[in-house]
């Protein structure tokens, strides 16, 4: 079992998550998992049951799974969006940018390593729905 | 000029502390060269063949005198007291250590620059056409577009791992200066019928391996909705890009496998929805940017006259100036092309003075070109005289631009680890052949272009002539391709058959532009006679 780095108050789903396929077949399912080649649009019919999405980054370097998660948090998806597998210190702002909220990396990393990433850019030039203000907003506020 | 803020200046100065901070733990060991590679890469920064190259970004090729200064520091103080000038507009340093990187990022965040995503998997700096805001015949200045494009895809958290590189171009007038339909994204500002100013998006062109010209997937965005279908773009891409092998990684691949009719959908579909996400600025911002690029303060009377009657002088305003918008101006060109030089290299002796010549006589303004030339966009006409003088006794007067001595080429075996042949002394070669015959002039504009690899960084599909080094059982050899062109009339060059040694391309090269001075009609350029004449004279007299 990994580490999670979990930034939200409720309490966590105890359930595996199913493959984007099976949940397809048995969508009572509360948790799935979405592989980078998974459309995460599929879901979208599902989101009000679902309380748990990992987002698998088998390499890092596969940057498919920023997308899925925008996807997902642009329809609505309140429930925790866990970025899983390749996860590394320096991508972390920008995965939490892209709407994840909880993390389960295959190399641990330290809770305060991270907090230092998340406080590294005091700034952000787009506007990515994760509740920050870009600079053309306060330029123009 | 684009002024930073201080919302502009504290994200250079954080990325500065972020690289800091990654160099550290490199050096300490915590990262791997794996999981180092992809972030020095978004900082400029390559492993070569023997040493470190930074690249280091210049926003659309325009740079303040204050910049320019700082770049020649750069070159003597981190480097062997040269720059290189490249095709995407930006300089490149061949001898870094990587434990100065962070001081040379910090270096140049004192004067407004950086290198962020220079290189690597993202979107890179933003390439626009050299003449902007001076060109006489541009419908507005592309550069404000081109800022915004550039601060939106700074960082852009789900755009950081693409499945490859992704340079867009923006250009604003009818000639197109900027290669702008061989760029991933090329965006041309164009006017509708109600007058007002929109963008038509050209999406998926490139060149590497396998060459394409980009289709218009849209003929008109409206300026406020500009980042929006960008963005649309790029998610369409991020999500269907191929990943599985790196020479389909690009986005003319998508393009061309779903067809340009059904990615376009797919565009359209992501462009709706996210028109309701609110990631668009207002127009005051694109209106606030506009603002820095407003014309400098040109003085309404100057004159128009040129003397010319200094041959010397008369030769280069032929060859190297072009019409300005504003009376009384002329955007001058300084070749970085000397005879046997290597192209697109400035001593930084030679930078700083161009840096002063801007102050002096060009509202401290100066462009990297893609022909890797340097351009003082607004000269008055009474100062072009003295400016000459200056330049000719600093050897940066050669007159040739657009000729068959101004020649592309990229770094090649001289310096990069993927080259199959070498570029520059190649380059050396074919300068010095043509002014030794004298038949520069008379060959009028000629665009030849050399790469060392099927990478294409010298451009060469895009050349009127070009030659790309391909490695033919261990030994350098160069095969030669007519009848590319980057401008409007896009074309990609056929290759002439089989290749040349060192030597027999320079030769080859003399007997293709024989070939056209015993065919050219009256005013036509080496392209023109090749396109009515076709491949067949010329492989007639290359290998009947
Ligand atoms: C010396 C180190 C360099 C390396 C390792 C390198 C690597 C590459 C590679 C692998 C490609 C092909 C990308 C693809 O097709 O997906 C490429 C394309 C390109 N590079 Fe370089 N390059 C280097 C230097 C340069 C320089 C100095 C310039 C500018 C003069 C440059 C400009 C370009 C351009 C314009 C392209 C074609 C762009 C396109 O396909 O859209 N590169 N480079
Ligand atoms: S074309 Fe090839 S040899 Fe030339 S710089 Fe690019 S990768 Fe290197």
């Amino acid at each position: 079992m990994v580490d999670v780095l979990r930034y939200r108050d409720d309490e966590p789903v105890a359930d595996p998550a199913v493959t984007v396929d099976s949940f397809a077949e048995q969508s009572n399912a509360a948790a799935v998992r979405i592989e980078p080649g998974d459309d995460a649009r599929d879901l979208l019919p599902h989101l009000e049951q679902l309380r748990l999405v990992e987002v698998n980054f088998p390499a890092f370097t596969d940057g498919r799974g920023y997308s899925a998660a925008r996807i997902l948090r642009e329809a609505g998806y309140a429930g925790e969006l866990r970025a899983v597998g390749d996860v590394l210190l320096d991508q972390l702002g920008h995965m939490r940018r892209c709407g994840f909220d909880a993390f389960a990396p295959d190399k641990p990393i330290e809770a305060a390593d991270a907090e230092v990433a998340f406080n590294r850019w005091p700034e952000v030039y787009q506007a990515t729905g994760d509740g920050r203000q870009p600079i053309w907003a306060k330029r123009h506020g | 000029m684009y002024k930073y803020d201080q919302y502009d200046q504290a994200m250079v100065d954080t990325r500065v502390a972020e690289f800091r901070d990654q160099t550290q733990r490199r050096l300490e060991g915590k990262l791997s060269e794996d999981q180092f590679k992809p972030l020095r890469l978004q900082n400029g920064l390559y492993l070569q063949l023997h040493a470190y190259m930074l690249r280091v970004a210049v926003p659309y090729g325009t740079l303040s005198s204050a910049q320019m200064h700082m770049l020649a520091d750069i070159a003597d103080k981190y480097d062997r007291g040269y720059g290189h000038f490249t095709t995407r507009q930006n300089i490149q340093y061949n001898w870094i250590k990587l434990e100065d990187a962070p001081d040379i990022l910090a270096d140049l965040a004192t004067v407004e620059m950086h290198a962020i995503q220079t290189s690597g998997n993202c979107i890179r700096n933003i390439s626009s056409d050299q003449f902007a805001g001076a060109a006489a015949d541009e419908i507005a200045d592309p550069r404000p577009y081109a800022e915004l494009l550039r601060q939106w895809s700074s960082f852009h958290p789900e755009f950081l791992a693409l499945p490859r590189k992704f340079k867009i171009a923006v250009i604003a007038s009818q000639t197109d200066r900027a290669a702008m339909k061989l760029h991933d994204i090329g965006i041309r500002i164009v006017k509708n019928e109600a007058g007002e100013l929109g963008a038509a998006f050209y999406v998926g062109g490139g060149m590497g391996r396998t060459p394409m010209i980009a289709p218009c997937i849209k003929e008109f965005v409206p300026l406020d909705q500009l980042i929006t279908y960008s963005e649309a773009c790029l998610r369409v891409y991020n999500r269907y890009g191929r990943r599985d092998n790196k020479y389909k990684a690009r986005i003319k691949i998508l393009v061309h496998e779903l067809g340009k009719d059904e990615y376009t959908r797919q565009v359209e579909e992501e462009f709706a929805h996210l028109q309701t996400q609110g990631i668009e600025p207002p127009l005051a911002e694109l209106e606030r940017i506009k603002a820095h690029f407003a014309d400098p303060a040109f003085e309404a009377a100057a004159s128009d006259d040129l003397d010319l009657s200094d041959p010397g002088f008369a030769l280069w305003v032929e060859r190297n100036c072009v019409a300005h918008k504003q009376p009384g101006y002329i955007i001058a060109n300084i070749s970085l092309k000397p005879v046997g030089g290597i192209p697109g290299d400035a001593s930084a002796e030679q930078i700083h003075l161009m840096a002063d010549l801007a102050k002096a006589y060009s509202f401290d303004e100066l462009r990297v070109t893609h022909a890797q030339n340097i351009v003082l966009p607004h000269v008055k006409k009474a100062d072009l005289h003295a400016l000459w003088q200056k330049l000719d006794a600093a050897g940066l007067g050669t007159a040739n631009l657009d000729t068959v001595e101004d020649i592309i080429a990229c770094p090649g075996l001289d310096y990069c680890s993927l080259a199959n042949a070498r570029s520059i002394p190649v380059a050396q070669k074919i300068s010095q052949r043509f002014a030794e015959t004298g038949k520069t002039e008379t060959l009028g504009e000629l665009k030849l272009k050399i790469s060392g690899c099927i990478n294409a960084c010298g451009h060469h599909h895009a050349g009127h002539i070009g030659i790309l080094g391909v490695d033919r059982k261990g030994v350098e050899n160069y095969q030669l391709l007519l009848g590319g062109c980057e401008g409007d009339d896009t074309s990609l060059g056929q290759i002439t058959g089989p290749g040349f040694d060192e030597d027999g391309i320079v030769g080859a090269v003399e007997t293709a532009t024989n070939v056209y001075l015993a065919n050219r009609q009256d005013g036509e350029r080496f392209l023109d006679t090749y396109r009515r004449i076709g491949m067949a004279p010329f492989k007639e007299a290359l290998y009947g």
